[in-house]
């Protein structure tokens, strides 16, 4: 699958003009309220028009200015979960789902019991959606897109107008629909950590524009982004393999090549599995030796990449840790003390507390 | 009066409401659509338009249907090339209950449509629905009870009113005389009193029957959400 985006749209004093490409897996448009995303989302759906522009899926177009086309979005076969969740306030949970069957005329390959077991809303279906709780709500339209046999699903902050508590109850679905249906997902967020943990690609916008895009891994680890990421929640994503437990400690040792290996805490894994660990650039900190007595599990050899050095408290510094890429934020102060420089090889300490994680099945 | 008599004109009442709702409805919900919906040149006129029975003195609506639909009016000309005739026929009748009635029509309709969450219909376009199917399974029954409650309250006005009917087409019993104008003449006559307060009770009652049958399809409807 491959989706193109060319749009450009001016609405009021408001320009949009972005462009990316996204492929399978999870495609996240990330950016501040009024970035834009939502428009450019509602322009893949068909929802909104752009007044220029081309969107092709897989080559075919969807919306190209030049050729005059323009499908309409009920031939478009795009799924579109919303913020808001929008179900159907006068048909049961059941006729919701069944929506794109019955009155979309969309086949549908997925499997209704699949699907329902999926998202845990198997018990829900004779219930009318003013009874349901948010989650539940939300869980529900997830559910209905998916059964409308999309070729492309969106999701519009799925999450945002659910609480702490809720969040936690859905990500772990929203996981298993990006893993078990295979369906390339563009996920429109402005909650890094939503994107560090479901994101295979990721486009920054701001302004109405696209300030860079790529792997998330990169993304996330090139320093000019930061203030784009939010400065408090720079952060790098590591990925490993789960090689063993120190079950008694409830930790598990995740390999990063072999030699350097994580401790996190995380009872749900099993050997063999991939893991997405996102570490905050506040929470590392640097070494010029390899400590010793410290209570820090996760004590890396790197070497320094690159820095961020201004006026600031603060210096945002790059490492290589095994081949991976490594955020660390130190006073000033520190680093001048260090003597910080590129190419230096340091020790870089992690709080396994600090690390979280996500489940990246297989797939690297 | 006898029985019979009084049951004639209930039933001539009720067929010249009913008739006008019948035509009236759709083309309400049709204006009340572009008023909610549609942006464009005129549109304060149309509302205005609309909004003009209700404020006019309705023997001046009377006069000007008279002048517009009678026999040598433009319309009535035209559609008395297709076989309809209003002047002093119970379809004038109905038709002045109709234009009486339509501005109470529109308002409750348009109130329910603008209310209406469009994000509601987009939903239903991303999976598929074109457009018809999104105003069968998605607008229509969301917009229901203003629809409900418009078409009422005009059956309630249509089986009242009085000046633009007399003046359009006249009080021929039998024909145009309905409950309204019935109350009218017996009062006009000296030996009316026990019929008239007959008439009225039948007047109230339907007038109350109606309400409440709103209100019932209204809860029925309000409880499918909620079951």
């Amino acid at each position: 699958m491959s989706l193109e985006v060319l749009v450009r749209s001016r609405l009021g004093t408001f320009e949009i003009d972005a462009a990316f490409e996204a492929g399978t897996g999870v495609t996240a448009l990330f950016g501040n309220s009024g970035s834009g995303k939502t428009s450019v989302l509602k322009m893949i759906a068909g929802l909104v028009r752009p007044q220029t522009g081309r969107i092709r899926v897989d080559g075919a177009a969807l919306y190209d200015s030049d050729g005059g086309v323009d499908v309409p979005p009920h031939a478009r076969r795009i799924g579109m979960v919303f913020q808001d969740a929008r179900l159907f306030p006068h048909m049961s949970v059941s006729r919701n789902l069944t929506y794109g069957r019955w009155a979309g005329k969309r086949k549908g390959s997925a499997d209704f019991k699949r699907i329902t077991e999926l998202l845990g809303i198997g018990s829900l279906l004779g219930r009318y959606p003013g009874t349901l709780s948010g989650g539940e709500k939300q869980r529900v339209a997830i559910g209905r897109a998916l059964l409308a046999d999309p070729a492309l699903l969106l999701m519009d902050e799925p999450l945002a107008s659910l609480d702490q508590e809720r969040k936690r109850e859905i990500l772990p679905y929203l996981e298993e629909v990006r893993d078990e249906t295979g369906l390339p997902i563009v996920y429109v967020s402005h909650e890094v950590d939503e994107v560090a943990r479901l994101a295979d690609t990721l486009v920054l916008l701001s302004d109405g524009k696209v300030l860079g895009s790529g792997d998330a891994v990169d993304v996330f680890s090139k320093l000019e982004f930061g203030p784009a990421l939010g400065r408090h929640e720079a952060s790098a994503l590591l990925s490993g393999t789960v090689r063993g437990f120190a079950a008694d400690y409830g930790l598990c040792e995740v390999s990063l090549d072999g030699e350097h290996t994580l401790y996190v805490v995380n009872d749900r894994v099993k050997t063999g599995d991939r893991l997405r660990m996102r570490i905050k650039a506040r929470d590392v900190a640097l070494s010029l030796k390899a400590p010793e007595g410290v209570s820090i599990r996760n004590i890396l050899p790197g070497v320094v990449v690159s820095f961020a050095l201004d006026d600031s408290p603060f210096v945002e510094i790059v490492l290589d840790v095994a081949g991976q890429m490594l955020r660390a934020r130190i006073t000033r102060q520190a680093f001048d003390e260090l003597g910080i420089s590129a190419g230096l090889p340091v020790f870089a300490m992690i709080k396994s507390v600090a690390i979280g994680q996500r489940m990246l099945s297989g797939r690297a | 009066m006898t029985g019979s008599e009084a049951a004639g004109i209930v039933l001539l009442s009720l067929k010249i409401s009913a008739t006008a709702m019948l035509f009236a409805v759709p083309v309400a919900f049709i204006v009340a659509w572009v008023l909610a919906r549609r942006e464009f040149f005129g549109k304060s006129l149309l509302q205005a338009l609309v909004t003009l029975p209700l404020v006019m003195p309705p023997v001046v609506t009377g006069y000007l249907l008279l002048v517009v639909f009678g026999r040598s009016g433009s319309l009535g000309k035209a559609f008395h090339a297709i076989g309809i005739n209003f002047a002093f026929q119970w379809t004038g009748a109905a038709l002045a209950a109709a234009v009486m009635a339509f501005p109470l029509l529109v308002r409750p309709m348009r109130l329910s449509i603008e209310a209406l969450d469009r994000g509601l219909e987009d939903a239903a376009a991303t999976l598929g629905a074109g457009a018809v199917t999104r105003f069968f399974t998605i607008t229509l029954p969301l917009v229901l009870p203003g629809v409900i409650a418009g078409a009422v309250l005009g059956f309630a006005k249509a089986l009242g009113e009085f000046g633009a009917t007399i003046t359009f087409v006249s009080n021929i019993p039998g024909e145009t005389q309905t409950l309204s104008l019935a109350i009218y003449s017996l009062l006009q006559s000296p030996s009316g009193d026990q019929a008239v307060i007959m008439l009225i009770t039948i007047s109230a009652c339907l007038a109350i029957g109606s309400v409440l049958l709103s209100e019932w399809v209204g809860r029925q409807i309000a409880q499918r959400g909620r079951a």
